[in-house]
């Protein structure tokens, strides 16, 4: 059996930034005193030109980054979920939203598996946070390899982008032939009894869920949605019309994020019902990222009996 | 200044401040004092100081102007028409529905903004961004913001200027109107966000202060930020708000409101009265 590779989508974020960096593209990353940790250090390292650490203000950050769109620069703000989206909201709002300007979020430490930090870090809210800006794409990828080409496809979209990652490493999902599209859903497993929707560090948790629903005699769809907006609509309601039931599942608050999106398309298409795997509306707290993770009902295990009790439903 | 100079600049003024009130009266909404504040600095900015070309309202080379007081739209869109860069006519539709005119000063609709504003404290911090831009990009030109001295009770404002003096934006001029008085009353009594001037030297700011409804140290504290290199240049203006129209003067009440036929008639006669002065 070949060794499972695990990366966590922050380093791909680095890496692809690196990548553009080599490119003519007119690119500038900032940060917030966070570049060890949100992996921006590597671009400063490969192009210390190109990049300008604000010190610990995101609001000014997110400002400076409006000034500099507006004068042809495609920008990377970069800092923790919980100061890009939360505290710098209305700067993201009224200076980048609002103008339409072409800055990139790179917000890493997203989500209940920055682990032994707690609460105060774990970011449960951005989605739904980002998700009501008129004009911003979120794009949350899986692993690595979609993770870069998040940023990719990021640095070649006109507008603002809010790019969700992870601190923690985890498993490969896709290989190196995987296409990326904004705004795409791909099925990864074909299925009729139940449609499981995930985004993020939980598109794996549902294909080991789909495996162990089959072992049950239940067959489970997988679809990856790494764009929460624009949510693809034409995938989830093909889906509800295949399956009858679905199952969402994102490391994110059940309320405002995929769920909710999934619900929202479902509910003027083809009302069947949705259950939502995720941060039941409660704070994170301390502890090893894996076990949080299980603690927290992140996990395959939820997943399938989450699916189990969809199928019920029908 | 050159005596022709003042009185062209004068002249501007008062026709700004004829047009933002026109504006407002028909809108029946909007805010005249701190738009009438600032009618001299944006009159010397935009006739004097800055290089930019109404019909080329997006050469990147311009110099830029970031209204970071953004309620004081109307004083900005009067000057952007007067100086061609749309219609001095469609002042007429500011706030309408149907108008690219919008409350606060809109990049995407309305030629010469150089950026959204209306939200306080966000302003300086996009102009910090420009002004880093041509540094990074070796260009020369300048970026310019207005502040309210209310705006600066916003933390924002403060992690800008310790940005733009760290990163020694010295093509970067603030310039706060101190009008002394916010929505609620005078500063001192809301949140008072005095010493201003010492404020501003403590983090890394060349500091000047200015009568800012004087053209002749309006120029002068000008010219000197544009000969400072190393830091960015803070101007604190001591403003009149409302000036120009009497019963608006230094009254708290007109920060936000709208005058009625009788009293906008009043405003208008006073205005042409004084422009007739000027051009006699």
């Amino acid at each position: 059996m070949s060794e499972i590779i695990k990366t966590a989508t922050r380093d791909a974020y680095g890496k692809a930034l690196v990548e553009l960096g080599n490119t003519d593209k007119k690119i500038i990353v900032l940060d917030a005193d966070l570049a060890a940790a949100t992996k921006t250090g590597m671009f400063k390292k490969a192009h210390p030109e190109k990049f300008v650490d604000c010190g610990i203000a995101e609001g000014n950050m997110m400002g400076v980054a409006a000034g500099l769109a507006s004068a042809g620069y495609t920008v990377f703000a970069s800092s923790f979920a919980m100061f890009a989206a939360g505290r710098a909201f209305e700067q993201v709002r009224n200076s980048i939203g609002y103008p339409h300007l072409n800055v990139k979020i790179g917000a890493t430490h997203a989500g209940i598996s920055v682990g032994e930090d707690g609460a105060s870090h774990q970011c449960c809210e951005d989605i739904g946070l980002m998700r009501t800006i008129p004009g911003m794409v979120i794009l949350n990828p899986a692993d690595d390899i979609e993770a870069r080409l998040c940023v990719l496809a990021a640095a070649e979209h006109d507008g603002p982008v809010y790019m969700r990652f992870g601190r923690l490493a985890v498993p490969r999902v896709f290989d190196e032939n995987y296409k990326f599209e904004i705004g795409k859903g791909a099925v990864l497993k074909d299925g009729t009894d139940v449609t499981i929707i995930a985004t993020g560090l939980m598109v794996n948790e549902a294909l080991m869920a789909a495996q162990r629903l089959a072992d049950e005699g239940i067959s489970a769809r997988v679809v990856n949605m790494a764009t929460i907006k624009p949510i693809d609509r034409d995938i989830i309601v093909d889906s509800a019309k295949k399956t009858g039931v679905i199952v969402t599942a994102e490391e994110h608050n059940i309320i405002g994020g995929l769920g909710s999106a999934v619900a929202e398309v479902v509910c003027e298409t083809v009302p069947v019902p949705v259950l939502r795997v995720g941060v039941n509306d409660v704070f994170g707290k301390s502890g090893p990222a894996v076990q949080l993770l299980h603690e927290f009902g992140l996990d395959a295990d939820n997943i399938a009996a989450k699916a189990k009790e969809a199928v019920k439903l029908k | 200044m050159d005596a022709t100079l003042k009185k062209q600049l004068e002249i501007f003024a008062v026709k700004e401040r004829l047009l933002l009130m026109e504006g407002i009266f028909n809108a029946k909404a909007g805010h005249p004092g701190g738009s009438l504040s600032i009618a001299e600095l944006l009159a010397y900015l935009y006739n004097v100081e800055m290089k930019v070309d109404p019909k080329n309202p997006k050469d990147p080379n311009r110099d830029r102007f970031v209204l970071s007081k953004g309620h004081a739209a109307p004083a900005l869109y009067a000057a952007l028409s007067l100086k061609g860069f749309f219609p001095t006519e469609d002042m007429k539709t500011l706030r309408k529905s149907d108008s690219y005119l919008q409350g606060h000063p809109n990049m995407n609709k309305i030629p010469g903004v150089d950026m959204s504003t209306g939200s306080l404290g966000q302003g300086i911090s996009a102009a910090a961004g420009m002004a880093l831009a041509a540094k990074l990009d070796g260009k020369d030109y300048r970026v310019y913001t207005i502040l309210g001295d209310g705006e600066i009770e916003e933390g924002e404002v403060w992690e800008a200027a310790m940005f733009a003096s760290a990163k020694g934006l010295d093509n970067l001029l603030v310039i706060v109107d101190n009008n002394n008085l916010q929505i609620d009353g005078t500063v001192e009594e809301v949140n008072s966000p005095y010493p201003i001037f010492e404020k501003f030297e403590a983090f890394g700011f060349n500091t000047i202060a200015i009568d800012g409804n004087n053209f002749d140290e309006i120029e002068d504290a000008v010219k000197k930020a544009k000969k400072f290199k190393g830091k960015p240049t803070a101007i604190i203006a001591k403003c009149v708000k409302g000036k120009g129209v009497s019963y608006m003067e230094n009254a708290v009440n007109w920060h936000g409101a709208a005058p009625n036929e009788e009293l906008y008639n009043v405003a208008v006669q006073e205005l042409t009265a004084a422009l007739k002065e000027l051009e006699a």
